[in-house]
């Protein structure tokens, strides 16, 4: 992706011919917003089962093409009912679960009511702060998954840096969306959405392998994440078993 | 109440080390119509007792307040002062729902609003606002509540509670029967709610369905006001049980208030 969106670098070489207009002097003072992420993760896949959700993601964060940081973490518990997972700006994500902790999950602390902040809660707030964003022409580069359980309800829902939301039983970003969503919603429909969290687990390692396989942003180290009525549970990274003597490779 | 050196400043302590000012805006809320509130476990019901200036050539004014489908407010003391936090309520109720897709929580919206009460006893430029309030509410997680707020900016969680003029007596029949309020069905919550308000009606006041009225948030439904017609059944049920009524006790001592400016 172009870092000179205007051409700015063509007309302030050496050897370009010299233009009179002043603006195009000094262009480092125009006030500058992000236009393309520079740190990224790739997709982020979900899926509900019965009394909870699973939510998987690679560990990369990749620099344009290069796989720059290979054990991050792109999976966050958001307080004692969610977890968030991001594609999209690394440093934008950091800063969203910054933000997110200070002022919804440590106000709950510091209330002390006996309540805490729910999966829907965080989803509509982040959905704010995103649109917010966009308004000002200065996004938060991300696409998030909010996966939660409260209650004895699972909730699943996506919003990106646009503000677009909606929720679905099956859930999958960037390059997932094309290749595994519809393995995700095959899968769901199958089962009639009767699905146990080791299914939904081996769905989402399957998937997993597949972008691994076709996405050239995607790592073989997962994390895959449980939310239930015990709360957030984020597995230690795990490496993905490929195979790769077929013939047509 | 006498008037002293230390009262004309909200901010100025007296020797004894109270706020006079804010002390005078509790008493507003004595002097204002009697507010009383109940809960069960899935049901909050607040009953309040309305004037009129003027019974028969008036309307009454009004005392109960939505501010969501699961909160609900009372009033006693300064109508207009009420009416300046049931704005701020309903714009907070809304722009929370705005911002996170839920119900407002009934303990943070009494918390703002009696932070804000708290304010104007400690800036020269305000004054404290002469009104009590009842909160009820119904919240997901933590289940029903009923609040009180005074002028001075404290709040007290209750499970059955009267403010505003002749209010004694309504607190007295309480005591006497709260236990039996948790498993209580809402018809029985409404006529506990009646029986306390016609103990705060004065002399010579009948408690009719122009004067009284009732609201009720609670566990999968939205509030509801009885009033008028719709209180009808529920009084003519509480004249057939008024045999099996609790004594209750003398209505307290009443100073002399202006009425008009107190409701």
């Amino acid at each position: 992706m172009s870092m000179d969106n205007f051409g700015l670098y063509k007309l302030m070489h050496e050897d370009a011919p010299k233009n009179n207009n002043p603006l195009l002097e000094q262009p480092t003072l125009a006030k500058t917003h992000t236009t393309d992420p520079i740190v990224t993760g790739t997709s982020v896949l979900a899926i509900k089962f019965n009394g909870g959700v699973a939510i998987a993601a690679d560990t990369l964060a990749s620099y344009g093409s290069m796989a720059r940081f290979r054990d991050i973490e792109r999976l966050k518990s958001f307080g004692k009912y969610t977890i968030v997972g991001a594609s999209g700006e690394y440093s934008d994500f950091q800063y969203i679960e910054e933000q997110v902790k200070q002022s919804l999950i440590d106000r709950d602390y510091q209330l002390d009511d006996g309540r805490s902040t729910t999966p829907r809660e965080i989803y509509q707030y982040l959905v704010r702060v995103l649109y917010n964003r966009r308004n000002k022409f200065d996004p938060l580069y991300n696409v998030l998954v909010i996966a939660g359980y409260e209650n004895g309800k699972a909730f699943l829902g996506q919003t990106d840096y646009l503000g677009t939301h909606f929720e679905d039983v099956t859930l999958a970003t960037g390059y997932g969306s094309y290749i595994a969503q519809p393995i995700l919603r095959k899968f769901y429909s199958e089962k009639n959405g009767n699905i146990t969290e080791q299914e939904a687990k081996d769905i989402l390692k399957k998937c997993l392998t597949v972008l691994f396989y076709r996405d050239a942003r995607a790592a073989d180290k997962v994390q895959i994440a449980v939310i239930n009525d015990q709360g957030p549970k984020i597995d230690e990274p795990i490496k993905l078993e490929t195979q790769w003597t077929f013939k047509g490779f | 109440m006498f008037r002293n050196q230390y009262d004309t400043d909200i901010t100025t302590w007296s020797p004894a080390g109270r706020l006079h000012q804010v002390e005078y805006a509790m008493e507003a809320v004595k002097q204002g119509s009697a507010c009383v509130g109940l809960k069960s476990n899935t049901l909050v019901v607040i009953g309040s007792l309305k004037r009129s200036p003027h019974a028969e050539l008036s309307s009454y004014q009004k005392k109960l307040a939505k501010i969501d489908d699961h909160i609900g407010f009372g009033i006693a003391g300064l109508a207009s002062d009420g009416r300046v936090l049931i704005k701020n309520a309903r714009t907070q109720a809304i722009n929370h729902k705005y911002t996170y897709d839920t119900p407002i929580s009934v303990q943070r919206l009494v918390l703002q609003i009696s932070d804000k009460s708290q304010v104007s006893t400690q800036r020269s430029s305000k004054r404290p606002y002469g009104v009590g309030l009842l909160i009820s509410g119904y919240d997901e997680q933590t289940g029903t509540h009923l609040f009180q707020t005074e002028p001075s900016g404290n709040y007290y969680e209750y499970k059955a509670i009267a403010i505003g003029a002749r209010s004694q007596s309504a607190r007295t029949y309480f005591e006497k029967n709260y236990q039996t309020f948790e498993e209580a069905d809402e018809e029985t919550l409404i006529l506990h709610a009646l029986r306390a308000l016609k103990g705060t009606t004065g002399d010579n006041v009948e408690l009719t369905s122009k004067n009284a009225s009732i609201s009720i948030v609670g566990k999968d439904r939205k509030y509801k006001l009885i009033e008028e017609e719709q209180l009808e059944p529920y009084l003519a049920k509480l004249e057939e049980n008024a045999a099996a009524t609790t004594e209750q006790q003398p209505a307290e001592q009443q100073d002399d208030v202006d009425e008009e400016m107190v409701q």
